[in-house]
Order: structure tokens, then C-alpha cells, then sequence
């Protein structure tokens, strides 16, 4: 109906061309993919360091922590990536394309993954600290086999979100030239004076990809969002 | 129980010595002496908000004096002895004291997310480094005792309030205290489980080697297993007696009015 509504328009859809530059953008949303893959990793890890960092009872370590995560909170993405690719080689740190996105996709989502780390630890409650003390455990076995195992399932329905928005903040990869699925259509349009086929082609894979994710995040919340 | 024979003259296993604790207006303990002998079974009573609880907390490190000193076992629980000189204690000496003591609580606290016999062999294997196979040995060997042999790989959630209180005195036991704090163990239990975990209790005491306290508001368990009552009010102890003192003839108004209002119920 779209496209009979579009051709009345003067707009035309070459199904042949279309099919003909799917496999370069299908590449492109690969990529993009891959890299969301390797951003959420990167922030989930990064997250539950800074929440940890953040509940840290030495002054000096938990307030850079908490500027760390605000100031990277306050700032566009993109920016970010700006500075990560085009800023940091000044001070001699040279990133490729590839790496400083998944940097920037990983450190930027860190700090909000942190916050729902934060939470999730916050709501393990007060008596479980109580008793590992009362078993007199360390303050790692507390950690690693009392508070976290309780907090993290709580944080998984949390992180889903964050996976399914970053594969969607993951085309700004374009900004510093890394590969992706709207480069990859970009350059198509721009060879081919063509832009309807790539950029729909495009916008449908990212349903694809993206309606499976979020049905799967909804399974997630019902297996871990309620109290056990 | 009270006729027991005992070294009276030995080195007390909990000495608790000016023990101050505020928060913030409420003076909570006020200049707090109490001493409890090896063995020793001691039931403290007294109304709610009066602090009793918070004695149990300072001894398990759980809240600490603003001031005044506790000795187990001869031991000084948050100060470090150097050269006869008394110094705030670092975190590895409260640890190192602490391994004497063990606590349950008035809500299980149990690990939710670990099976009853996860919940006993952590403690033995971490703290005291037994290998696995000797601390769920020792586990199932203490489930048995609390009458749970047959619930070991259960979760929590499974359990009655009842059977884990019994998990969570077993879950003390395994850490082979010399000092366990019981803090009013059987008040968030509906009445027809009281008796189960009380009898778990009862049979800890008759065993005689731990030194017990008890919060508790159950004066039958107190005749029966306790050696010494305390009734505590206003920061500090009021009256203390064997049972049959404290409970018949009570000296002290506080002391009748607060039995008048526990035994009418």
C-alpha cells in the first residue's frame, strides 16, 4: 500500500535493484551488528566496574567515578565519537574507525548500565549483608557469591534495553567513517542516484533485527524481572 | 539448668565492658556492662525498642559502639593490643575475632538464590577452607540434626518459615561458633512453627558446649534452657536472675509490668 501510495507520487521501486544491493547492505548490517555485540559487552563489564567504583566507601575513588559517569551521561554519543576518533590521536592514541566506535558505544552505554547495576545491587537486601557477615565471609565471597548472583538477574531485563537501543545508536558509526549498515546504503544511494531502494532496504532490516530483540527483551523481563 | 557447675572463676567467653550506642537522639546502650560465662545459656528480655537486639548486633560487628569494649574469649572484638596499648582494630583482626561468633536472625536471611545445603557448606569452605566434600558432609550431617536431612537441595523459596529458621541455625552451627547470638528467632514465625525451631534450640542448649543469647520473648523457653535472665530497658540492664527469680518474683516495676504484658497475651 506504502508503495502504491509512493509510485502515485512520481516515486518509483525497482524491485530488481533492490535485490541486487542486498547483500552489500545485509554486509553492512553485519558489521553493525558485530559492533553492538562488542559495545554491549564492553559496557556491561565497564558498568558493573563503575557501579562498583561508585559504592566505594574511599572518597577518592568514588568521586571521579560518579564525574566519569555524569559527565559521559551529559554528552551526546556522537560527540563522543567525535572526540574518541578525531581528539584522542592528538594525545596519541590512534583508534581505527571500528575500534574507536565500539569504545565509544561500550563506555558510553557503561555508564548507564552502571546505573541498573547500581539499582539491582541496592535492592539485594540489607539482611543478606548481615548474614554473610554473621558467616563472617570476605568482603569478596560477599560479593561474588552473596550480593552479585542476586543483583544481576535483576539487571538483565535492564541491559536487553540497552542492547537493543545501542544497535540502534550504532549506524552513528558513520560519523567517523566506520563501517556499517547506513554506509553501506549511503554509498550505495550515492553511486546510483537510487536512495529509495538502499534506505528501505535498510529500515527494513533494522525491523528485523530489531522486533525479534525487543520481543526478546520482553521474554527476559518475565524471566528475571520479578522477585524469586 | 541453672545448677550446672561452671568456672566462675575462668575467663568469661563475651565481656562487654562501657558500651555506648547512639542513633543519633536515642541513646540505645548506655554504659553497657555484661559478662557471659563459657557455656553459658543467657535470655534477654525486656520491651521492644529497648535495645536488646542492638546488644546482639554490637558483639556480631553488625553495629559498632560509639564507645567501650568487647572481649570474646578473652580477645578484644574492635581493638587491637600493641604493647599493652589498646588501638582501633583493622578489619583483619575484627575478622580474625569474629570467627568465634555466629548469629541468627529474626528473618532467616538466608541465600535466596543457593540450595539449604549451599546455604551451610559456603561459610566452612570459604572461611574455614574445608574442601567441598568435608563441608557437605558436616552439611547434610546438620540438616539431619535440625530434622532436614531430606531438604538439602532445596531453595528457600520451597521451605516453610519453620524449616528455614532450622536451616539458618544449622547454617551457624556449620561455622562451629563458640559464642551464637539468637535474635528473636521465632517472632516472624506463624504460631504453629514456633515450636519446631524452638525445640532445635533447646536441643543446641541441652548439648551445653555453645554459649547462647537469646533475644526472645518466649519465657516457657526461658525456665526451661535458660541459665541467666536479663531484662533489659532504657539502654541498659535493670534486673538479672536465673529464671526462676526474674520470672516469679521480679523486683523491679518495669520488670513485673513487662511480664504482666507478655504472659496476659
Amino acid at each position: 500500500m506504502i508503495f502504491v501510495f509512493a509510485q502515485s507520487q512520481g516515486w518509483s521501486w525497482d524491485m530488481e535493484y533492490a535485490l541486487e544491493i542486498l547483500p552489500a547492505i545485509a554486509r553492512g548490517l553485519w558489521q553493525t551488528v558485530v559492533a553492538t555485540l562488542v559495545g554491549i559487552t564492553i559496557g556491561m563489564i565497564l558498568g558493573l566496574i563503575l557501579a562498583l567504583l561508585r559504592r566505594s566507601e574511599i572518597r577518592i575513588v568514588r568521586y571521579p567515578a560518579i564525574a566519569l559517569i555524569e559527565f559521559i551521561r551529559s554528552t551526546p554519543l556522537l560527540v563522543q565519537l567525535f572526540f574518541i576518533f578525531y581528539v584522542l590521536p592528538n594525545f596519541g592514541l590512534t583508534l581505527s574507525p571500528f575500534v574507536a566506535l565500539v569504545v565509544g558505544l561500550g563506555v558510553h552505554y557503561g555508564t548507564y548500565t552502571s546505573e541498573s547495576y547500581r539499582a539491582g545491587i541496592d535492592n539485594v537486601e540489607r539482611g543478606q549483608w548481615e548474614a554473610s557477615t554473621a558467616l563472617n565471609l570476605s568482603t569478596t565471597t560477599t560479593w561474588t557469591r552473596v550480593v552479585l548472583p542476586q543483583a544481576i538477574p535483576t539487571v538483565i531485563p535492564a541491559l536487553g534495553n540497552y542492547l537493543v537501543a545501542m544497535f540502534k545508536d550504532a549506524p552513528l558509526a558513520i560519523g567517523i567513517a566506520a563501517g556499517g549498515i547506513l554506509l553501506a546504503a549511503q554509498s550505495i544511494a550515492s553511486r546510483t542516484f537510487q536512495p529509495v531502494e538502499p534506505y528501505t532496504v535498510m529500515g527494513l532490516m533494522f525491523l528485523a533485527v530489531s522486533i525479534p530483540s525487543a520481543l526478546f527483551v520482553r521474554y527476559l523481563e518475565r524471566r528475571y524481572g520479578y522477585e524469586r | 539448668m541453672a545448677t550446672r557447675d561452671r568456672d566462675t572463676n575462668g575467663q568469661p567467653m563475651v565481656r562487654l565492658d562501657k558500651i555506648n550506642l547512639s542513633f543519633g537522639e536515642n541513646h540505645v546502650l548506655q554504659d553497657l556492662d555484661l559478662t557471659v560465662a563459657p557455656t553459658e545459656k543467657v535470655v534477654i528480655i525486656g520491651p521492644s525498642g529497648s535495645g536488646k537486639t542492638t546488644i546482639l548486633r554490637v558483639i556480631m560487628t553488625l553495629n559498632r559502639p560509639d564507645s567501650g569494649y568487647v572481649v570474646i574469649d578473652g580477645r578484644h572484638l574492635y581493638h587491637e593490643e600493641k604493647n599493652g596499648e589498646l588501638s582501633p582494630a583493622r578489619e583483619k583482626h575484627v575478622r580474625d575475632v569474629r570467627t568465634d561468633i555466629s548469629m541468627v536472625f529474626q528473618h532467616f536471611n538466608l541465600f535466596p538464590h543457593m540450595t539449604a545445603l549451599e546455604n551451610l557448606t559456603l561459610g566452612p569452605m570459604k572461611v574455614l577452607g574445608l574442601s567441598k566434600e568435608e563441608a557437605e558432609e558436616r552439611g547434610i550431617e546438620l540438616l539431619e540434626q535440625v530434622g532436614l536431612g531430606e531438604k538439602a537441595g532445596h531453595y528457600p523459596g520451597y521451605l516453610s518459615g519453620g524449616q528455614k529458621q532450622r536451616v539458618a541455625i544449622a547454617r551457624s552451627l556449620a561455622m562451629r561458633p563458640k559464642v551464637m547470638l539468637f535474635d528473636e528467632p521465632t517472632s516472624a514465625l506463624d504460631p504453629e512453627l514456633v515450636g519446631e525451631v524452638l525445640a532445635v534450640i533447646k536441643d543446641i542448649a541441652l548439648q551445653g558446649e555453645t554459649t547462647m543469647m537469646l533475644v526472645t520473648h518466649e519465657m516457657g523457653f526461658a525456665r526451661e534452657a535458660a541459665d541467666r535472665v536479663l531484662m533489659f530497658d532504657g539502654g541498659n540492664i535493670i534486673e538479672e536472675g536465673t529464671p526462676e527469680k526474674i520470672l516469679r518474683e521480679p523486683t523491679q516495676t518495669r520488670t513485673k509490668a513487662f511480664l504482666r504484658a507478655v504472659l496476659s497475651h
